[in-house]
Formats: C-alpha cells, sequence, structure tokens
C-alpha cells in the first residue's frame, strides 16, 4: 500500500501528461483501497502487524492512512483537471512524481513502528512536498516554499535531539529488544519525569513547528496559500495532521511517566495555538491565506482535546483528525475552483462569484459553512462532543476560551467569502475567466461527500475506527 | 589507548565543533561557512569514533563512518554541484547584528547551553556526557542563532545542517545502540536535504536574480496588498 504511490511516482516522471494523471489517480485510488482494508483488519484484530518492530498498524495510524489515502484520491483527480490547463510553472511530469512521492512519505509515516525512523519520515514530508510548494515558480511561491523547508527543517532538527533524548531515556528505564512505540509504552513506567519531559517539549516544539501550532506557523499560510490548490489541500488537510500523529502517540507515553506534566503543556500550546490563530484570521485578506489559518486553529483544538485525555475528548480529537482532513481539503479544493475562475486569490477582488459561477460559489460557501463550524456539518459534531468532553472533565476556564475561538474563527471565515459570494456584480472586463474542467467538479463533488454525511450519520466501521484510535490517544 | 586520554581528546573535538559553530556565526563568505561545516562535521565524527574506541557501542563507528561519508566528503561536493560558484564567492556586507555583536550574543547562548547541561548532566549517568551534551547544545542554539541572522542562502543552509550536528553531538554520547537501520536513513536523509536545497537555492538564483532569501519578504499580511494575485 505505501509502496504503491512510489511505483506511481516512477512511472509518472517518465510518462506524458494525460498518462501521468491516469496513473496517478489509479494508483491513489488502488492505496486507498488497500488503506479500507487494513483498517478493516485493525478494528477487528485491534493492531496489524506486517513487519514485527518496523512496520505495525494499530488504531491511530490506521485513522492516519485511511485519511492520508482518501484524501489523495480527491486531489489527484483535482489534479488531473488542474494540470490540464496549466500553461505556467514546473513540468507536469515533475509535479505527478512529486505529487506521488509527497503521499508515499505521508503514508509511510503513521505505519512506521520505531520512533527514530518516524522521525525520519516525517522529515521526507518536508523535503518531498518542497518542489510542490515552489511548484509555480513565482517570486512568492519560492520565498514559500524557502520558508517552509527552512523553518520546518529546523523543527526537525530540534525535534531530533527529542527523539534521541527520548531513546536514551527509554534506555535509562531499561527498555531493550526492537525500539517501538508499543516498547516506549511499556518502559514509560520507569522513565525519568525530567528528562522525559525535556523529550517531550523538544520534540513538541521542533514538529509543532510542522503542524503549524503558534507562534511557530509563521511559515504555514505563505506555503498553504502558495502551493497549488490540490497541494494545499493535501498539505492542509492531511500532512500537518500526519505529523500531529507523531505528538499524539508520544502523550500517553509521558502519561505513563509519574508526574511528568505534559499534558499540560500540551493542553496550553494547543489552546494558544487556538487563540493566536482565530485573532489571525480576522485581519486576512486572502481566502487560500483564510483556510490555511483555520488549520493552525484546528491543530491547536485537537492537541487541546487529545491532551484533556478522557476517553470522550480523546474521541473527539479523532473524530475532529478526520472532518478536519475532509473539510479542509474540500475547502481547499473549492479554493482552487474559485481561482481557475477568478484568476486571484484576494478576497477584495472578487465579487458576485455566485453569478460568474455559481458550482465554484456554492462549494465555496459550503466549505466555509462546513469549516466555520456551522450545524449539520461534521466539524460542528466533532467540536461539540469536544466542549461536552472538556465540560464532563471539568475544565471550564478552557472550554471557554475554546467557544469564544470557535465563534471568532466563524465569523472571521465567513463574512469575508459570504462578501466574495454575494456582493457586488463580476467585474465584466475581467479576462482571466476560465470554465471549470470537468475532473476538477468531480474532484469536488466526491470530496463533498463526507463533508455532508458525516454531520448527520456516522457509519459503523468509522465509528468503531475513531473508537479504536480514541482508545489509542486517550490512553 | 587509556580513557583519559580518550576523554582529553574527545574534549578537543568538543572544542573544535564549537568553534566551527562560532566561526559561521561570525563568517562573512559563503565558501567560509560551507569549509566550516565540514570541519564541524569532522569534529562530530571523531567524536563517536573516540566514544566507540572507549567501548561505548559498536555502533558508533558505524554512525562515524557515515557522517565521513555523508558529511565530509558527500555534501560539499553535491552542493557545489547544485549551486553555480559565484554565489560561493559573495560576501554579507551587512548582516542583521555586526559580528562583535554577534560573537557577544553566540557567548551568551553557549553559556545558557553548559548552564542548562549542568542542571540535566547529574540525570545523566556517563562521564562522556559532561563534554557532548553541552558542546551540542550550544552548537545546536549557535546554529539556530546563525540561521536567524544569515541572509544568502548558503549561509543559512550551513545553519540548517549545522543545527542537525548539534543534535547527533548530543545524540551519540546518550543514545546507544541506535539501529544500524535508522542511522543510515538519517545519512540518505542528510543527502536528500542537501539536494533538495541546493536545487531549491538554484531556482531562487534563476527565477528572482539573487541568492539573499533574508531579503524576500513579500508574503506577509500587511505587504499582502501591493502583491498581485498569485497565478
Amino acid at each position: 500500500m505505501v509502496g504503491l504511490p512510489l511505483l506511481a511516482a516512477g512511472i509518472s516522471a517518465l510518462v506524458p501528461r494525460r498518462v501521468g494523471s491516469a496513473v496517478t489517480c489509479a494508483s491513489s485510488v488502488a492505496a486507498a483501497a488497500l488503506a479500507l482494508e487494513i483498517a478493516r483488519i485493525v478494528v477487528e484484530r485491534g493492531a496489524l502487524i506486517v513487519l514485527p518492530g518496523w512496520i505495525e498498524v494499530d488504531g491511530l495510524g490506521a485513522l492516519i492512512v485511511v485519511l492520508v489515502s482518501l484524501v489523495g484520491v480527491t486531489t489527484s483527480l483535482f489534479s488531473w483537471g488542474y494540470m490540464a490547463g496549466h500553461e505556467t510553472g514546473g513540468s507536469p511530469a515533475a509535479y505527478f512524481a512529486n505529487f506521488n512521492l509527497f503521499l508515499f512519505s505521508m503514508l509511510a509515516v503513521p505505519v512506521l513502528a520505531e520512533p527514530n525512523v518516524t522521525w525520519i519520515a516525517v522529515e521526507h514530508t518536508t523535503l518531498l512536498s518542497v518542489f510542490l510548494v515552489a511548484f509555480e515558480g513565482t517570486r512568492a511561491a519560492l520565498e514559500a516554499s524557502w520558508k517552509y523547508v527552512v523553518l520546518t527543517l529546523s523543527g526537525a532538527a530540534v525535534a531530533l535531539l527529542g527523539f534521541l533524548l527520548l531513546y536514551a531515556v527509554y534506555q535509562g528505564a531499561g527498555g531493550t529488544g526492537h525500539y517501538t512505540w508499543q516498547a516506549l509504552l511499556r518502559a514509560a513506567p520507569r522513565m525519568d519525569p525530567s528528562l522525559a519531559l525535556l523529550a517531550f517539549l523538544l520534540v513538541l516544539v521542533g514538529l509543532g513547528t510542522k503542524v503549524g501550532l503558534a507562534p511557530l506557523h509563521t511559515w504555514l499560510p505563505d506555503a498553504h496559500s502558495q502551493a497549488p490548490s490540490p497541494v494545499c489541500a493535501l498539505l492542509s488537510g492531511v500532512e500537518t495532521s500526519a505529523v500531529l500523529y507523531v505528538i499524539l502517540r508520544l502523550l500517553p507515553v509521558l502519561r505513563a511517566v509519574p508526574g511528568s506534566g505534559a499534558d499540560r503543556w500540551a493542553e496550553g500550546a494547543g489552546l494558544l495555538s487556538a487563540v493566536v490563530a482565530a485573532f489571525l484570521l480576522l485581519q486576512v485578506s486572502d481566502y487560500k491565506r483564510l483556510f490555511a489559518y483555520s488549520t493552525v486553529e484546528h491543530m491547536g483544538i485537537i492537541l487541546f482535546g487529545a491532551a484533556l485525555a478522557t476517553s470522550a475528548t480523546g474521541f473527539a480529537a479523532s473524530f475532529q483528525l478526520v472532518t478536519h482532513a475532509f473539510t479542509k481539503s474540500f475547502c481547499f479544493l473549492a479554493a482552487g475552483m474559485v481561482l481557475t475562475a477568478t484568476g486571484t486569490t484576494r478576497v477584495d477582488h472578487v465579487r458576485g462569484l455566485t453569478r460568474r459561477s455559481p458550482i465554484a460559489a456554492g462549494a465555496l460557501l459550503l466549505g466555509a459553512l462546513a469549516i466555520g463550524g456551522a450545524p449539520p456539518f461534521a466539524v460542528f459534531l466533532s467540536e461539540l462532543t469536544l466542549i461536552r468532553g472538556g465540560l464532563a472533565a471539568g475544565d471550564y476556564l478552557s472550554v471557554a476560551a475554546l467557544v469564544g475561538v470557535l465563534g471568532l474563527a466563524f465569523i472571521g471565515i465567513l463574512v469575508p467569502l459570504h462578501r466574495m459570494a454575494f456582493s457586488g456584480s463580476p467585474d465584466e472586463d475581467e479576462t482571466r475567466h476560465r470554465s471549470l474542467p470537468r475532473t476538477c467538479v468531480a474532484a469536488v463533488a466526491l470530496a463533498a461527500i463526507p463533508v455532508l454525511v458525516l454531520g448527520v450519520y456516522v457509519p459503523p466501521p468509522v465509528h468503531a475506527l475513531l473508537a479504536r484510535a480514541a482508545a489509542l490517544v486517550a490512553r | 589507548m587509556n580513557t583519559s586520554l580518550l576523554d582529553a581528546l574527545n574534549a578537543s573535538a568538543g572544542a573544535i565543533f564549537l568553534l566551527a559553530a562560532f566561526g559561521m556565526v561570525a563568517t562573512r563568505q559563503a565558501m567560509a561557512s560551507l569549509r566550516l561545516f565540514v570541519v564541524q562535521a569532522a569534529a562530530l565524527a571523531a567524536s563517536a569514533f573516540l566514544l566507540a574506541s572507549r567501548g561505548e557501542g559498536y555502533h558508533l563507528w558505524a554512525t562515524g563512518g557515515i557522517t565521513v561519508v555523508t558529511k565530509v566528503l558527500l555534501l560539499p561536493w553535491l552542493l557545489r554541484r547544485t549551486i553555480q560558484s559565484d554565489v560561493y564567492v559573495k560576501r554579507e556586507i551587512d548582516q542583521v547584528f555586526n559580528i562583535p555583536t554577534s560573537l557577544l550574543l553566540a557567548l551568551v547562548l553557549v553559556l545558557f547551553a553548559f548552564g542548562l547541561s549542568r542542571s540535566l548532566r547529574s540525570l545523566l549517568p556517563e562521564a562522556a556526557r559532561t563534554v557532548n551534551l553541552p558542546v551540542g547544545l550550544g552548537g545546536l542554539l549557535l546554529a539556530a542563532y546563525t540561521l536567524t541572522v544569515r541572509r544568502e542562502a548558503v549561509p543559512q543552509v550551513m545553519g540548517l545542517l549545522a543545527l542537525e550536528n548539534g543534535a547527533f553531538f548530543v545524540g551519540i554520547a546518550v543514545a546507544r545502540s541506535l539501529s544500524v537501520i535508522a542511522e543510515l536513513a538519517a545519512g540518505f536523509d542528510i543527502i536528500v536535504t542537501v539536494v533538495i536545497l541546493g536545487l531549491l537555492t538554484r531556482a531562487i538564483r534563476e527565477r528572482l536574480g539573487t541568492t539573499s532569501v533574508g531579503r524576500l519578504t513579500s508574503l506577509r499580511e500587511e505587504g499582502s496588498s501591493q502583491r498581485a494575485g498569485a497565478s
């Protein structure tokens, strides 16, 4: 399953554009089918061990695998149409090769069992996506990709120190045999609390840079707005989650270390990130950046929920991972349609979108409502679960702050996008008007399904997988 | 060889490591910062070999060997192949701070690293950690400082890689018997990093005609009004 995108990368680097698109789509569909099969096995047996000590998938890992591969399907379909009407930037072969390599690195993160190797996979999610961010070749895109690579790799180096210290702490606790996430958890009760906490904080700061936790998020709106839209959908929808997954893995370990207090740090970091992002949302003038800041906010919320560590908030955090991945990728695909239709990402340059391109306007509004957390969409449900879980845990002050953040973010997202859709009339002399490729519309329609369905109905298999993941997060 | 001699040699490797880090803060030339990085990587490898002969674990021979091959030999060659030669002779006339100020700040950072390690050291059993922990932490902080004050692409890349050197300098002393697969992958990771950063620098130079990446500041909320919508 993980190898499929790698194979597709090799093929699509060599063949012409049309074939490259088809190969990428086919391999992502196949990878998604395999991912669902893996998830089914994990739900049944609790874990799938492919190569003991190296490749092991449990509930949380399976959840991330499913999210990455499903978003991979919609984004590769969108890429087809995106590349078909593309004249500037790099070559299509390079695009699809990089696209598949990036998918490969993200699928590798959740299935690797040794923490140090997981770190290497995380580093590669940056390295293999740099040229996707820089793909347009504009000044802004190059600047964004430089910022992206330098900041996230420095974060990774800090995290590396954390991982090496963690390994030392693990050995100090008498850990032997294969070094895996499981072994780490077993050795945790005998670990030195202050060194373990130091290692965790180094990882939190280092990988938090890549997840986009405020105040280390500065690169994120740049990279997540300058990349081609389908890449934004991957970066914002699942790459951040795939990296946050590593922090979520560590939290239960630190919880098992007597008196480490790591949960309080994570809770604070999550809440701070959500609050900062909500305020920054209010001053954004670019609709893709708007969605990027919303990612910073959501990552904070998920971390907050996981750190509260009751079974209800653990479930809410896992659910939020799912709703965020589907909804945010949908938002960026919708934004991609708007960009194709209007040729600008500035909020104040787009007016009367409903008349110019009803499909794009409808998708954008749907995305805005869904990601802002309006009922009856999935994000509303997951956030409500989290608020209820937080209240049950007795953390009233933080929950109050969270409710404020959600309200602020709702206003911050909806007001500008509403204006884009309804107010004024479109510029008639606007020449960059292009019709939307059919594959793009199909991709957006496909991406809309989970956004619409999960808010009113969570199918039993999804629920079972979430329960598995939640049990691991809130252990 | 006896242990005290090896310890003394390891301390010298640490001193060279830290001096190279100071040099990277102070130098104006891109080429010099590449050379200093190679010196630093060699000191890292030397420390790994010394710890290995002190009996800290056979895997350290592999660590040292991988470091020599990737960072000392392959890396400079790869960088010079991907980035055109005129980038290396460039001098940065104005840094964010002038050099004496920078060095003073760097000194403060290193003192902080030593102070921090003193409080942690009692928790770590082995004698080798008296050198590697403070020096590695100091190297990490100096590299982070280099990264923030340098504006040219090549010195920034060197700062980035020196961050990883710092982490590894601590790592070789505290994390024993790391799996060889992880180490090989980390070596591979360095190569990929260098190639990608090199290619990106080249793209920036070709498209924008500059490698002063610190001066690229169009992407800010307040500055975005001048920016035309991205295509």
